[in-house]
């Protein structure tokens, strides 16, 4: 049982995550249909450019807190810059091609990104700088982490906030109007050029903050860090039915407590025979079942055969 | 106010316009009829910039709008019920009114005139918080024409009203439309329904291959051979 609520937990954190950053996926595709692959190396940088700011003002003897700030902020700044500039320069042309020119465009540019952090960031793993105190805490016999509050609390409070801004507000109504129709949001005196780069910009500001998360989390950062990531967040995505915001926040939690129940008993279910590092295959089962017998997810609407 | 000059709309190597000039004045209603294919919406939406021209140029209260972004006719007083109605469906019936004004700011001004869209149809006031995309295709239609009129347009477009809507609810539609247009708005009406648009206009243009083959005071047209053979099944 105690093995069961811890994972549980861990699920929870991980899930929180997954969901930051699938929102980024939804968003996009919601809106233009695209899958922007190179979403998760957005996190990537998001996490990279945090170690670097966040490193170099506490060196310089800036208080942890402050500099933690600081970094998270310059990530966010950064990533949104680069979430807008993907678009302006590598789909924003193609937005009249064929639909699988701009999914390879996404995966060229994932690349792209990659190798450019190789370049900037070098090809070791980097050290996060701690950047909360280490307090445990213990509840019905699950132990936690303040960085795992900090996680669940925040990307809580942050996916309420998108909804809101979705459901509350103009822009947000110009959105969903958009991605039903984008034609007709259009005669209603929508630029659609400004919708879909504040897609990019919003889902990138939330890649940073799951960078920035992911950091502090395992400590631990590398230039190819996002492929991963990215890939189980699309996966969370697709779990919740992918261009449905809700969807994608349901499907990230629950991806993340899927995966850490099966890396917490995959060692007794299979007598030992594999261990908790296989931990990455539930991801890639929950994708192969969804995309078998219910392609559209838990909360999506028939999406037809876009790419 | 609306002055289309030598219009040209082509899709890929097909004709679609050719070269039309007409103009609607200030307070006018004015009928567009044609059979299917004659490129009637083909007209609208170069007007509202949906299509590129090919050539020719459209000018509305004296400026030249056949080059500005396709956002910023509503901005220039033009607003379009396009054919099919085109509604958000998975917005509700409220929202989609809301996005008719999205260009506005005077939140006080809105709240006065989505009143008068209620009093026009009241069927949308009881259906207000539905997903428009739940709605009957008459209903649609309703919500369309309100939503455009949420701009506060100078002129309105509309794009096959009567399409696909049951008897009745095309005379509930047009009772809305001429209503609209005693209050002295301008209106270019784009319909394969002939005898309605006509009754329902002050002049009428006959398009046929993309051309304007004739036009003249509605009434005339009306009574015009050509046009009651060809258009009113007689």
């Amino acid at each position: 049982m105690d093995i069961f609520l811890q994972q549980i937990v861990n699920g929870l954190v991980q899930g929180s995550i997954y969901a930051l950053v699938a929102l980024g996926y939804t968003m996009v595709y919601g809106i233009m249909g695209l899958i922007n692959f190179a979403h998760g190396e957005v996190v990537m940088i998001g996490t990279l450019v945090t170690i670097t700011v966040a490193g170099s003002l506490i060196n310089a003897g800036m208080p942890v807190a402050l500099a933690g700030m600081a970094g998270l902020g310059a990530s966010m700044l950064i990533c949104m810059a680069l979430g807008w500039g993907l678009e302006r320069i590598a789909y924003r042309p193609l937005r009249n091609a064929p639909r699988l020119t701009p999914l390879i465009t996404a995966i060229g540019m994932s690349i792209v990104l990659q190798n450019l952090a190789m370049m900037i960031w070098g090809r070791n793993y980097l050290t996060f700088p701690p950047l909360l105190p280490k307090v445990n805490f213990e509840l019905a016999g699950a132990h936690f982490t303040a960085i795992q509050v900090f996680i669940v609390v925040v990307s809580g409070a942050t996916m309420a906030g998108l909804l809101a801004l979705i459901y509350r507000t103009k822009l947000g109504m110009a959105m969903r109007a958009t991605a039903q129709n984008p034609a007709v949001a259009s005669l209603m005196g929508v630029n659609i050029n400004r919708v879909i780069a504040a897609a990019f910009v919003i889902g990138s500001a939330l890649g940073a903050l799951a960078g920035v998360m992911v950091g502090t989390y395992y400590e631990i950062a590398h230039y190819q860090m996002g492929f991963m990531l990215g890939l189980k967040a699309f996966t969370a995505a697709v779990l919740g039915g992918i261009g449905n915001l809700a969807g994608a926040m349901l499907g990230g939690v629950l991806l993340g407590i899927i995966e850490a129940l099966g890396a917490g008993y995959i060692g007794d279910l299979t007598g030992g025979f594999l261990g908790s590092h296989y931990q990455d295959i539930f991801a890639f089962i929950v994708l192969i079942v969804v995309l078998m017998f219910k392609p559209s997810g838990l909360f999506g609407e028939k999406t037809g055969d876009r790419a | 106010m609306l002055e289309v000059t030598g219009l040209h709309v082509a899709y890929g190597g097909i004709q679609a316009v050719r070269s039309i000039t007409f103009h609607v004045k200030k307070g006018e209603t004015v009928a567009l009829i044609g059979a299917n294919g004659a490129g009637k919406t083909s007209t609208l939406k170069a007007i509202s910039r949906v299509l590129n021209a090919v050539g020719g140029d459209v000018h509305f209260c004296g400026e030249k709008i056949s080059k500005i972004a396709p956002h910023d006719v509503i901005r220039k007083g033009i607003a379009l019920v396009p054919e099919g109605r085109g509604v958000f469906p998975r917005l509700s019936v409220l929202e989609n009114l809301r996005m008719g004004a999205f260009i506005r700011d005077d939140t006080s001004a809105i709240e006065q005139d989505l009143q008068k869209i209620f009093e026009y149809f009241p069927r949308l006031k009881e259906r207000e918080s539905q997903l428009a995309g739940t709605l009957s295709g008459g209903e649609q239609q309703m919500l369309a024409i309100g939503r455009a009129l949420m701009s506060r347009p100078k002129m309105l477009l509309l794009d096959e009203p009567s399409m696909g809507l049951a008897p009745i609810m095309v005379q509930k539609i047009f009772e809305v439309v001429r209503a609209v247009a005693a209050t002295g708005m301008t209106i270019l009406l784009i319909e394969q329904n002939a005898k309605l648009a006509l009754e329902s206009s002050q002049r009428g243009y006959v398009m046929e291959s993309g051309e304007i083959t004739l036009h003249g005071e509605s009434a005339q047209l009306l009574d015009d051979p050509k046009v009651r053979a060809a258009y009113l099944g007689e």
